[in-house]
């Protein structure tokens, strides 16, 4: 596989939310708005990415017996510099994303990336596959966010085109599951194609 | 480089080894971010205060102090001064009967105990519904909380019509809307209790 299809893989054709579906529950809670989705998807990127590399660099030095609990520090280690920073120069951002930062240690995109690649492959490849992985993840984010944002608020990026409140239910938990439901029927249909 | 076996030794010492790494790297960001963290906490507060009270020349956060609710906690009070003249107080009130639990609240009194402004500082209330009580209005479109500005709760009582008061609730929100009237009554009770009158 070249390295470019290995970046592009993350976008339709193994996209982790739309056809892998992995981390469903940040995908669900975290999309009301594009802007939100698109900051969750950016902050899990650049776990997904940092992640990637360190473990590839010290794939030879973990021992098999303990390789999880070795990757999750790592993990845990980016995601609480992604929280620290957020906290401190997007304060609003990270409030409405709240909870959903730290438990960007327990996403199953990350951890199952560092098993399923950058344990295997080499700094580089596993680069790439994290920022392929990672852009593919926020695109699904902000593509959902978008749906639900013009549907449920009659608004994008913040901007109202519509006067009054739209269809709330998007806005609500129930939305994101019918939203979510289309979006994947959809890319199923494209990647069949 | 071989693969490392999975030796006692070899766990421990790649474990330790990663977890110091970490803790390098950790302490290193909190180092860098303590401080943009507090001057944005503190930058969230003014803004706050700011909304809630009239113009103001002191730092209210300096000037803070505790005042009991009198149901056994208390409530932090923010005064806020032109000069030397007190101008409001801006009080940090709460309530747990929101339609999703607690909702934090920034209430802003001038000296003669009227109402100045409410700034919703946390909800957890239904989009479209509860959270019509978070938006400050226009003149010609008022919203919900505009209601209540320069209204003095000594004579203007703090319940919705439903319950036998003057307060218009929002259109399928009553819960949200008598919490809003419960945890502006606790910054006034306060308020009165403390003296600040």
């Amino acid at each position: 596989m070249s390295q470019m299809q290995n970046f592009t893989k993350g976008f339709l054709k193994e996209n982790p939310i739309l056809v892998l579906v992995l981390g469903t529950c940040p995908t669900l809670a975290t999309t009301s708005s594009a802007l939100n989705g698109m900051g969750m998807g950016l902050a899990t990127t650049f776990v997904l990415i940092g992640s990637n590399v360190v473990i590839s660099l010290m794939k030879n030095v973990i021992p098999d017996k303990v390789r999880i609990p070795a990757f999750i520090v790592v993990i845990a280690t980016f995601v609480t510099i992604v929280d620290q920073v957020m906290q401190a120069y997007v304060p609003s951002l990270y409030e409405t994303l709240g909870i959903f930062i730290p438990l960007i240690v327990v996403n199953c995109i990350v951890l199952g990336r560092a098993e399923a690649y950058a344990s295997k492959n080499t700094v580089w490849s596993s680069f790439v596959d994290g920022a392929g992985m990672g852009l593919g993840f926020t695109g699904a984010l902000g593509v959902l966010g978008a749906v639900r944002e013009i549907l449920g608020s009659g608004a994008i990026a913040g901007f109202k085109f519509i006067e009054g409140d739209g269809i709330l239910v998007f806005i609500l938990a129930p939305g994101a599951f019918i939203a979510l439901g289309y979006l994947i029927a959809i890319v199923n249909r494209i990647n069949k194609a | 480089m071989a693969k490392m076996q999975s030796t006692l030794k070899n766990m421990v010492l790649s474990l330790t080894l990663i977890s110091l790494g970490a803790s390098a790297a950790l302490g290193f960001v909190y180092e860098m971010t303590k401080d943009p963290i507090a001057a944005a906490l503190l930058n969230k507060k003014i803004e706050a205060i700011k909304q809630v009270v009239p113009e103001f020349t002191n730092n209210p956060n300096d000037e803070m102090f505790m005042l009991p609710t009198g149901e056994g906690d208390s409530l932090e009070v923010y005064p806020a001064k032109n000069g030397d003249q007190v101008v409001g107080y801006a009080i940090k009130s709460y309530t747990n009967n929101g339609f999703s639990g607690y909702i934090g609240f920034m209430v802003g009194f001038t000296p003669d105990g009227a109402i100045y402004n409410v700034n919703v500082l946390e909800q957890k209330e239904t989009p479209g519904l509860g959270t019509k009580m978070v938006p400050d209005g226009t003149p010609e479109k008022p919203e919900f909380k505009d209601q209540f500005k320069g209204k003095n709760p000594a004579e203007y009582q703090l319940k919705v019509k439903k319950d036998g008061g003057p307060v218009d609730a929002i259109t399928a929100a009553t819960i949200s809307s008598r919490a809003f009237c419960d945890g502006v009554q606790r910054a006034y009770n306060t308020f009165e209790k403390g003296g600040l009158k």
